[in-house]
Formats: C-alpha cells, sequence, structure tokens
C-alpha cells in the first residue's frame, strides 16, 4: 500500500495527502469531462459551444461556470427542511467522491487497496440515494418530491444488475480486490473483457448509465416534465456541489467499468507502473465520450419502461450470466 | 364532456399494476402557467396518484389579448397585421382565410399569380411550422439533438418568406385583392421589379431539398429510435369519433385516421392544379401525430416544388377600390392552418370596419381534448400527449 511513498510519515499527515490526491484527481478528471460534454454536445448538435473563456476552444468554460456558481446567492425555499436540505449535496459529492478510494490508477497507485475493493465500490455508491432524496423531499416542492422519489426507485432497481454484472467479473478473476482483477486480465493475456465478460460489460454500462441519472434515463430530472426534478430548488454553489457530483460519478463510474471490464491500467506492450494511470485515462474517455453520445442522441424513457427493463431484461440476463460464468469456470 | 363516452379506451394499458390496498392520499399539481413545456402559459392542474393522473384540468386564458373585440375597431386591411399574431408559428398561413373572406363579400377576382404566391407562402409556412414541431417534440422526450438539425433547415424556408414578404415570422403580406409588391418596391419602382425577388424560384427548389434531406435525418434520428416508439406508440390514442365529437382538427384529426383534409374540400386556394397525398395515420397515437406531420412536410414540398414549375404570370393585384369598403352581409371561410381548421366568420354591416369578427383556432378545439386523453395516464404521457397536439397559445386564447 502507497509504496510510492517512500519515507514514514506520519498517518493524519498521509491521509490528508491523500484526501488532497483524490480530490485533485476527481477535479482533474472531471474538467475535461464537462468540457467534453459541451464540446461533444454542441459539434454534434451544429453548435460551436464554448468559444471565448480560456482562448482557445473554451477550455476554461467548465471553471468559469464553477465561478459563476460562487457568485450566486444560496437560496434556501422558506418551505424547505432546513438543515436536510443544506446536508443533501455534500452527502451525495461525499458518496461519489469516495468510489476515487479504491480506482486503482497503477499496480502501486491507489489510495487504499482493499481486499473487498468492489463490494466498498458498490456499498458506497448505494448512499447517493440518500442524498438524492434527502434533496426531493426537503425542497417543499411537489416537482423535487416527485423527482427523488423516481431517482430513489430508479437507483435501487438498477442497483441489482449493477451487482449481479460485478459478480461475474469477480467469479472469473476470484478475488474483490480492485488490483487483483486487473492483474488477473493481464494475466489472461487479453487486457480487457475479462474472461468474455460481454453481457456483463454491457449490463453494468446500462445500469450505471441509470445510476447516474443519464439519459435514457434521466427521469429524475426529465426537464420538461419536472423542471429540474430534485434540483429545482436548489441554486449556487450547492447546485454547483449536485453538479460536480454527476461528473464525478460519471468520471468514478466509468474507471470502475474500465477497471472491471476493460484491464484498468493494463494494456499490451505498456508498463503499467508507468503508463498505467495514461491508460486508465484513455479508457475512462471512451466510456465518457460512449455516454455523452447517447445523452445527445436518445429520448428519455417513461418509468414503467424503465423498471421493466431492470426488472424482466437486466436482472434475468444478469442472473443467466452468472450460472454460465460459474459453469464455465467449473468446467474449464 | 361528453358522458356516452368511454374515458378508459384513451388510457394505454401500462405494464405497471398500481396497488389499490393503499391508501394513499392524491397529490394536485399545477403545472404551468410557468413550465418548461407547456408551450407558453397553459395551465394543467392534475391532479396525481403516484404518477398516475387521476384527473387533468386545463386553465387557458393567460394569453387572452382579444383580438376579436380589436377587429370591431380596425379596418379590413389592418386586421391582417393583427391575425398575423394569433399563431405565431405559422403567421402567413392566418392571413389567408380573412383575406379570401372579405375578397368572396367584395366579390374580388384574385389573379392568378397572387394565388400561386399564396399557395407558396402557405405550404412554406406550413413547412415552417410542422418543422418547429418536428424539432421540438423530440426534446420534449428528452432529445435535444434534432432540435438543432431541424431548425437549421427551417432557417433556409425562413429565409424564403423573409425575401418575399419582408417578415420572417408576421409576413402581412396580403392585400385585398391580391399581395403586397414584393419587398422594397412600391409604388416609385417599376412593376417587374416589384414581383417576386430574382433567383426565388432556384432558391426555393434548393431549400426543399434540404427539406427532404431533413425529413429523412428525422426519419433515422426520431422516428427509427426504439426509446421513441416506446414513448408514443399506443400513448394517448384519441379514437376518431371522439376527435370529431371534440372537434379536433388538421394533422390530429388525420392521425386519428380521418381523410379530412380542407385543401381538397374547400376552395380557398388553387390545391386542385397539383397533385398531392393526404397523410393519415393508424391509431392515432402520439407516434401517429409525429409521423403525420412527417409526411405532411414531405407533400408540402411536393407541392411547392408542382406550384414553381408552373407559376403563372400576370399582374399581382385585382382592380380594388383606394377605401376598402365590405357590403352588408356575413361569410365564414376556412382553411388548412397547418395545426387545423382556421376560420374567419364574419358579419359585415357594410363600411370599412367589421362588425363582429369571430376566429375559429384550430389549438383551442385540438386542446379541449386534453382532460379526456390523459385519464389513467403517467405523468411523462402529459408532456408525450401536450407535445403531440403542437398547440400555440396564442392560438388558444386569441
Amino acid at each position: 500500500m502507497t509504496t510510492f511513498v517512500a519515507v514514514e510519515i506520519n498517518f493524519y499527515v498521509l491521509l490528508v495527502i491523500k484526501i488532497l490526491a483524490v480530490t485533485g484527481v476527481m477535479l482533474g478528471g472531471l474538467l475535461p469531462v464537462i468540457l467534453g460534454e459541451l464540446k461533444i454536445g454542441a459539434h454534434m448538435q451544429s453548435r460551436v459551444g464554448p468559444y471565448y473563456a480560456g482562448g482557445r476552444w473554451g477550455w476554461a468554460q467548465p471553471m468559469a461556470d464553477g465561478l459563476k456558481f460562487f457568485q450566486k446567492e444560496d437560496l434556501v425555499p422558506a418551505a424547505s427542511d432546513t438543515q436536510v436540505y443544506k446536508i443533501a449535496p455534500y452527502l451525495l459529492m461525499v458518496s461519489t467522491l469516495a468510489l476515487f478510494v479504491i480506482i486503482p490508477f497503477s499496480p502501486d497507485l491507489i489510495a487504499v487497496d482493499l481486499d473487498l475493493g468492489i463490494f466498498f465500490a458498490l456499498a458506497i455508491s448505494s448512499l447517493s440515494t440518500l442524498g438524492v432524496l434527502m434533496a426531493g423531499w426537503s425542497s417543499g416542492n411537489k416537482y423535487s418530491l416527485i423527482g427523488g422519489l423516481r431517482a430513489a426507485a430508479q437507483i435501487i432497481a438498477y442497483e441489482l444488475p449493477l451487482v449481479l454484472a460485478v459478480i461475474g467479473v469477480v467469479i472469473q478473476a476470484g478475488t474483490l480486490s480492485m488490483v487483483g482483477i486487473v492483474e488477473a486480465q493481464i494475466e489472461m493475456g487479453v487486457p480487457f473483457l475479462i474472461g468474455g465478460q460481454v453481457v456483463g460489460f454491457v449490463i453494468f454500462f446500462i445500469a450505471s448509465l441509470a445510476e447516474l441519472n443519464r439519459t435514457p434515463f434521466d427521469l429524475p430530472l426529465a426537464e420538461s416534465e419536472l423542471v429540474m426534478g430534485y434540483l429545482t430548488e436548489y441554486s449556487g454553489f450547492r447546485f454547483a456541489v449536485f453538479f460536480l457530483a454527476e461528473y464525478a460519478g460519471i468520471v468514478a463510474v466509468s474507471a470502475i467499468a474500465s477497471t472491471l471490464f476493460l484491464g484498468g491500467y493494463g494494456f499490451w506492450g505498456l508498463d503499467p507502473t508507468v503508463f498505467g494511470p495514461f491508460v486508465l485515462a484513455a479508457k475512462v474517455g471512451i466510456l465518457a465520450f460512449l455516454m455523452i453520445w447517447i445523452r445527445w442522441s436518445w429520448p428519455r424513457m417513461r418509468e414503467d419502461q424503465l423498471q421493466t427493463l431492470a426488472w424482466k431484461w437486466l436482472i434475468p440476463i444478469s442472473l443467466v450470466n452468472i450460472m454460465v460464468t460459474a459453469i464455465f469456470k467449473v468446467v474449464f | 364532456m361528453s358522458q356516452t363516452l368511454d374515458p378508459r379506451a384513451a388510457a394505454h394499458v401500462s405494464e405497471v399494476a398500481v396497488s389499490v390496498e393503499l391508501q394513499t392520499p392524491g397529490m394536485t399539481i399545477n403545472i404551468g402557467p410557468q413550465h418548461p413545456s407547456t408551450h407558453g402559459v397553459l395551465r394543467l392542474v392534475a391532479e396525481l396518484d403516484g404518477e398516475r393522473i387521476v384527473n387533468v384540468e386545463p386553465v387557458i386564458g393567460y394569453m387572452h389579448r382579444g383580438y376579436e373585440k380589436l377587429s370591431e375597431v380596425r379596418t379590413y386591411p389592418q386586421i391582417t397585421a393583427l391575425v398575423n399574431r394569433i399563431d405565431w408559428v405559422s403567421g402567413f398561413a392566418n392571413e389567408i382565410p380573412l383575406i379570401v373572406a372579405v375578397e368572396r363579400l367584395m366579390e374580388i377576382e384574385v389573379p392568378e399569380r397572387a394565388q400561386s404566391i399564396r399557395l407558396i407562402l402557405t405550404e412554406l409556412a406550413r413547412i415552417s411550422n410542422h418543422l418547429v414541431f418536428l424539432s421540438s417534440y423530440p426534446l420534449e422526450l428528452g432529445a435535444s439533438t434534432p432540435l438543432m438539425h431541424a431548425l437549421r433547415e427551417r432557417e433556409h424556408v425562413l429565409e424564403l418568406i423573409e425575401g418575399v414578404t419582408g417578415g420572417r415570422f408576421h409576413p402581412n403580406f396580403n392585400r385585398i385583392g391580391g399581395v403586397k409588391p414584393a419587398a422594397g418596391g412600391g409604388s416609385t419602382q417599376k412593376k417587374v421589379l416589384q414581383d417576386l425577388p430574382k433567383g426565388f424560384l432556384a432558391e426555393t427548389r434548393l431549400a426543399m431539398e434540404k427539406v427532404m434531406a431533413i425529413c429523412d435525418d428525422l426519419d433515422s434520428l426520431v422516428t427509427g429510435n426504439e426509446i421513441f416508439h416506446a414513448r408514443t406508440k399506443g400513448v394517448a390514442i384519441v379514437p376518431p369519433d371522439l376527435a370529431l365529437a371534440y372537434g379536433v382538427s388538421g394533422p390530429n384529426l388525420r392521425a386519428s385516421g380521418v381523410a379530412f383534409d380542407l385543401r381538397k374540400h374547400e376552395d380557398y386556394l388553387p390545391y386542385d392544379k397539383y397533385d398531392f397525398d393526404v397523410a393519415i395515420g393508424e391509431n392515432g397515437d402520439c407516434f401517429d401525430r409525429f409521423d403525420v406531420r412527417l409526411q405532411e412536410v414531405r407533400q408540402a414540398a411536393r407541392i411547392i416544388g408542382q406550384a414553381i414549375d408552373d407559376i403563372p404570370s400576370g399582374p399581382l393585384q385585382a382592380k380594388v377600390p383606394r377605401v376598402i369598403k365590405v357590403p352588408k352581409g356575413e361569410t365564414y371561410v376556412r382553411a388548412e392552418n397547418p395545426k387545423g381548421e382556421m376560420g374567419y366568420y364574419i358579419v359585415s354591416e357594410g363600411g370599412r370596419i367589421p362588425y363582429r369578427l369571430k376566429i375559429r383556432t384550430p389549438s383551442f378545439s385540438n386542446l379541449s381534448i386534453l382532460p379526456w386523453a390523459l385519464k389513467g395516464l403517467l405523468v411523462p404521457d402529459i408532456i408525450a400527449l401536450l407535445g403531440s397536439l403542437d398547440f400555440v397559445l396564442g392560438d388558444v386564447d386569441r
């Protein structure tokens, strides 16, 4: 663990360094994704997108947006449950940030290599339900309430296929540790889709789109129906925190999906200790691009169709996937 | 509301069964007047049971501008400027029935060339209106990209309208007895210069190709999308008898399978000279309402193509008195507006101003189907139906 820190450091100092590193990685990975969303979306719609901020390609637009949010008034509705309303965005942010702790950037570059790595990720990502539900309930707005409840129903429904899709990987790798899973994939010689977990990957990707409330599963936000869902009453800094948490979620989930299914930091002929972080970043970029592409192309599903997809299709298919994987593991 | 019709027939059968044992109080939610997808200031008071709609009551009138009353103190040429603003998405098409009504009362014969120009511009307005619908409807279902693509092509159509009339939305181009001498022209210029702008016909042909191309794009981007099918097919079905009972008209009626098109039934413009099909739907669901409009854009482009091929030459205006005085009498002229049947009932006591002008707008009747069609549906279906009816609040409230 953290062998890259050569000297013996006080536990608390190390903790602060780790927290800063995780936050830095999160922000560093976040801004390009936000810019990508703005720019790629713009070009898909035959627009130019951000152009002036920062000079070239409007690269500073995400930061300019952030600064704008800081200047805005932090409005708390009179009808709101004030304490809950104030805590909700930070709870969501923390649950998303905690995901970065277990993502391996190279065999050594990982904040904490837990034995139960992927289990921790799945558990902590469920906390986001709470943040969203708190935001929806405490806003004192009917649109927020419907949005919050939709989000809760959706996240609970898609948690199951998400977990079940991961089980196939765990069976193949024989470990729950994130580094262990990547090493198992590298050992197999093909640094992606461990043991043919194509079905698992597709299910994981669909379910994580739903977990992130991305199109076509953006019902909790559903601008044309619910104004802005559970975010309706939020403004200023708290809205910015929600916004950051959403994109941090994209980066985190893409990183986890890359680690589980696409070989994480491993790639043919590239030394993981040197190129690991770049390989992972490239894979995260590809997945994030996919999510952005889907977002700007597809309409939104309806609540009952969304539940149907989860319960009638994704869960049975992922169960079959587990069975098939287990049989192959035992027989061969 | 008619009590004889079974309200459950419109409710699509959802696969989610609602628990009936658990008694939960319903929620009344105000959708609008300020809401992203009510197209202006429509207000819906919806009683919800969870996500399911128990009852919806539309509240209109926020946009009432009193055009009928205003018309009673304005001369006939002045009214044309008003009616442009009733349905602002298809401004030009609003003028036609009014002008034709006045011409019929005055017994004026309009020159053929003016009629042809009116027809071309009406169909351009139809394309422009339908492109707004075809682009904004996917947006309401969550897909934001078709909007940009279709509006980009609509710009070509608006430029054509602007080239002829000088205005993009509110051309105010018709004159009693013909059309206005072209933009920039006036009594000082020679007659030749006052006609259609140079190169108009060639540019129209080009623009129609672009319109056809965007129709194909929309076919692949929207109507070919699985999620779009799931959201619209079988949702908010309006059966033909109900549509007729409520006075639904235009593409909404044709989507229910009734082949009723005033372009075929009335002779307010020389549509009989041109060959075109009336697009009709099968089921009367949201998908059909989208598809019918998509086909209508193609048909409109077809009509324009034929019209510019054999546009007659001749004067733009008939001989009319300097001061328009309409003889005593009354008439009703209706026309196929992009949104449906638009009609003007003029009562003249003789003189320069009408005694009474009743405006029959398509959006008002089309919207009246709303409470009936929404019963038992889910919240997202409100938006799916609202969008597919293609109404404009100015057209509802006048």
